[in-house]
């Protein structure tokens, strides 16, 4: 399968297959998503969040590409890495900034953090923190899906990094031999966390170099352009939901910041980050509708709206009030309750 | 009433559950097409079929990782670990993911899943293939251990495991397999969370699980015939603990001993010692008394298992040597 050609050929053939109204969408979301971990990144300065948090900012183009060709009830599960998947399938700025600053208002009243955001209405079935464990947990639920005969399909995002670790081959073997409808989806920003991913890789490309082992397609895209990532998005969801198993899609993107809020980056060659930033996923998008002829007032009308939710989901968050302590001692078990014994 | 063996009795409580509720799915290495190393899922793959009963590769990553993100979406998956300590291949999944997902989401996702595995010595495997590791998961806030002694609560116990809402790891333990019992005929479930006191006698308090309960029970019988009664408590379950239970069966004698196959830091018997002697100190009449392997690795000969594995004749003897007998 030559998915890269194909959307390269589309591309090239123009716009025709993805429609205005999807396109804008497209772009809002990932302004959301960069305003969002910038103002994520900005409370963290006023030790507002606490803890760490570890942003997407330069990988938008994934999440909002992939999250735009999923159905409601498809599943996303992300890593600690996952703000940008969480808001890019629908949940609200106020709740997952809430949940990064510990508060009543948090996606799940502060109980997870940053590292887990789960919104399980929005099929944010959950950010794992622990490297690549969520790939195996992604094949289960694509497991179920099958099992139960529905359409759904389950995605798994996970960066460069994971594909050293056992469960991402455990998981691919697994989901390929039973021809389950999940889609793995890697985000190779070039760095494990602070480690060049070419450095401790036997192979070029870090997750599509391996699917032949799995008996899967090669599939490297430019996961900073969106369109090439929702067009790739579509073909691989229609061959989960027809029954022809997963597909293990390597996006190829860069982190605008360090690993985590420890990380300022400094190992970077200048003219890498120089690079990339040239390529910054939402200036080549903004672009790309400004010569389509969308308006630039358009634009702008989406920037100001985006940015008056973000502060109003800001103040919002730093009115809430912190969880009440009562909450520390529920949900550990299905009867709401932490009791382990009589 | 039927005679069952302890690993007939696990295919039938696993089967029991199948007809009831589609939902339940079972799968692990080996247990489809071969029906389980240990003959434990027999039967199984000819009733239920294979996109019920599945066999998998050697991927303890993948099996309870799958059985976690379908446990998360409407099966109640079955998922075993041929080997209790293999679960240390996967322990991630264990204390990490299926333990702690329903906290830290807030109460939105819901993971009742089981993982059956064999767990325990006397079968001279060695130190990889021995273990008693219930303890671990014990340590771990929310999973439920359950460890049956017998083939009527290996099924009854696994049934109720199979409904619980809540992740649950069942150890069977390997010793006991071939042991015979009678097992109630029709529906058979055991409640979760209930000691049993399995004899009474006003002398001693013996506190056993699994493999521990049948050699509690024969040190008791040649503890009577010195006349010292002993009371043998089966704990069946360590999460959730039916402390009240091991609490009033150890203020009766106020002579408390735990018989336990766990090595001997941090074994199960040390949490209970805790609660009784935190809660009952008055009615002890000495300190409880832990009975364990010692803190090593477990050996392969079977004249070295056997001389570390608490028996019946060690039982005994502690409990002479701490009524001065």
């Amino acid at each position: 399968m030559s998915t890269t050609k194909n959307a390269a050929a589309q591309a090239l053939a123009g716009d025709a297959d993805i429609p205005a109204a999807q396109r804008l969408a497209l772009y809002r979301m990932q302004y959301v998503i960069r305003v969002c971990e910038k103002r994520a990144h900005d409370l963290f300065l006023q030790n507002l969040v606490k803890g760490t948090t570890h942003l997407a900012h330069g990988q938008e183009a994934v999440a909002a590409g992939f999250a735009a060709a999923m159905n409601p009830d498809d599943y996303s599960f992300c890593t600690y890495r996952g703000h940008h998947h969480t808001l890019a399938r629908g949940v609200g700025m106020l709740p997952v900034l809430g949940e990064l600053m510990g508060r009543q208002c948090g996606l799940m009243k502060g109980k997870g953090g940053s590292m887990h955001l789960t919104s399980v209405e929005h099929g944010v079935m959950g950010s794992y923190a622990i490297v690549g464990a969520h790939l195996a947990i992604a094949a289960g639920a694509a497991w179920s899906a099958q099992y139960r005969g529905t359409q759904q399909v389950a995605a798994a995002f996970f960066g460069d990094g994971a594909t050293n670790i056992g469960a991402f081959h455990e998981s691919l073997n697994l989901a390929a031999v039973w021809k389950l409808p999940v889609v793995f989806v890697c985000e190779n920003n070039r760095y494990m966390e602070y480690t060049p991913i070419r450095e401790v890789t036997a192979v070029e490309h870090p997750a599509a170099d391996r699917a032949a082992g799995y008996g899967l397609p090669r599939i490297v895209i430019d996961g900073n352009d969106a369109d090439v990532v929702y067009r790739t998005a579509r073909e691989v969801f229609a061959k989960a939901r027809a029954g022809g198993g997963p597909s293990l899609v390597e996006c190829l993107t860069y982190r605008h910041g360090g690993h985590s809020r420890a990380d300022p980056a400094k190992y970077r060659p200048k003219e890498e980050v120089e690079a990339w930033m040239k390529r910054d996923p939402i200036v080549l998008y903004r672009a790309r509708l400004l010569a389509a002829g969308v308006a630039e007032a358009q634009l702008a009308a989406i920037e100001a709206e985006t940015m008056r939710t973000l502060d109003e989901a800001t103040e919002q968050a730093k009115g809430s009030p912190p969880p009440a302590l009562e909450s520390a001692l529920t949900d550990v078990w299905a009867d709401g309750g932490a009791s382990w014994r009589n | 009433m039927a005679q069952l063996s302890y690993r007939d009795a696990v295919a039938a409580g696993i089967a029991q559950e199948m007809r009831r509720d589609q939902r339940v799915v079972l799968f692990g290495e080996d247990i489809a097409a071969a029906e389980g190393v240990f003959k434990t899922t027999v039967g199984l793959l000819e009733e239920f079929g294979p996109r019920r009963v599945r066999d998998t590769p050697i991927s303890e990553l993948a099996i309870l990782g799958a059985a976690m993100g379908a446990a998360m979406t409407g099966l109640k998956p079955v998922a075993e670990i041929m080997f209790s300590d293999f679960l240390a291949c996967c322990w991630d999944y264990v204390a990490n993911q299926i333990a702690k997902t329903r906290y830290m989401s807030d109460g939105q996702v819901s993971i009742p899943l089981v993982i059956r595995t064999a767990n325990g010595a006397g079968v001279r495997f060695g130190a990889q293939h021995s273990q008693s590791v219930e303890n671990w998961a014990m340590a771990v806030p929310g999973l439920k251990v359950v460890a049956p002694s017998n083939a009527a609560d290996a099924k009854g116990l696994l049934a109720a495991a199979i409904r619980d809402p809540d992740p649950v790891l069942f150890f069977e333990h390997k010793g006991l397999l071939a042991g015979k019992a009678e097992v109630p005929d029709g529906e058979h479930v055991e409640p979760l969370g209930q000691a049993k006191v399995l004899r009474r006698g006003n002398d001693v308090t013996l506190i056993a699980l699994a493999a521990m309960v049948p050699c509690a029970l024969k040190a008791a019988d040649a503890l009577v015939r010195e006349g010292i009664a002993a009371t043998v408590v089966d704990v069946r379950c360590l999460v959730p603990l039916d402390a009240r239970t091991l609490l009033a069966e150890a203020a009766r004698t106020g002579r408390v001993f735990t018989v336990e196959e766990n090595p001997r830091l941090c074994g199960w018997g040390a949490e209970i010692a805790s609660i009784i002697h935190e809660e009952c100190f008055s009615a002890l009449k000495q300190p409880v008394v832990r009975i364990t392997t010692p803190h090593v690795p477990l050996p392969a000969a079977d004249r070295l298992e056997d001389s570390v594995l608490p028996s019946p004749e060690r039982v005994a003897s502690e409990v002479r040597r701490a009524l001065g007998k």
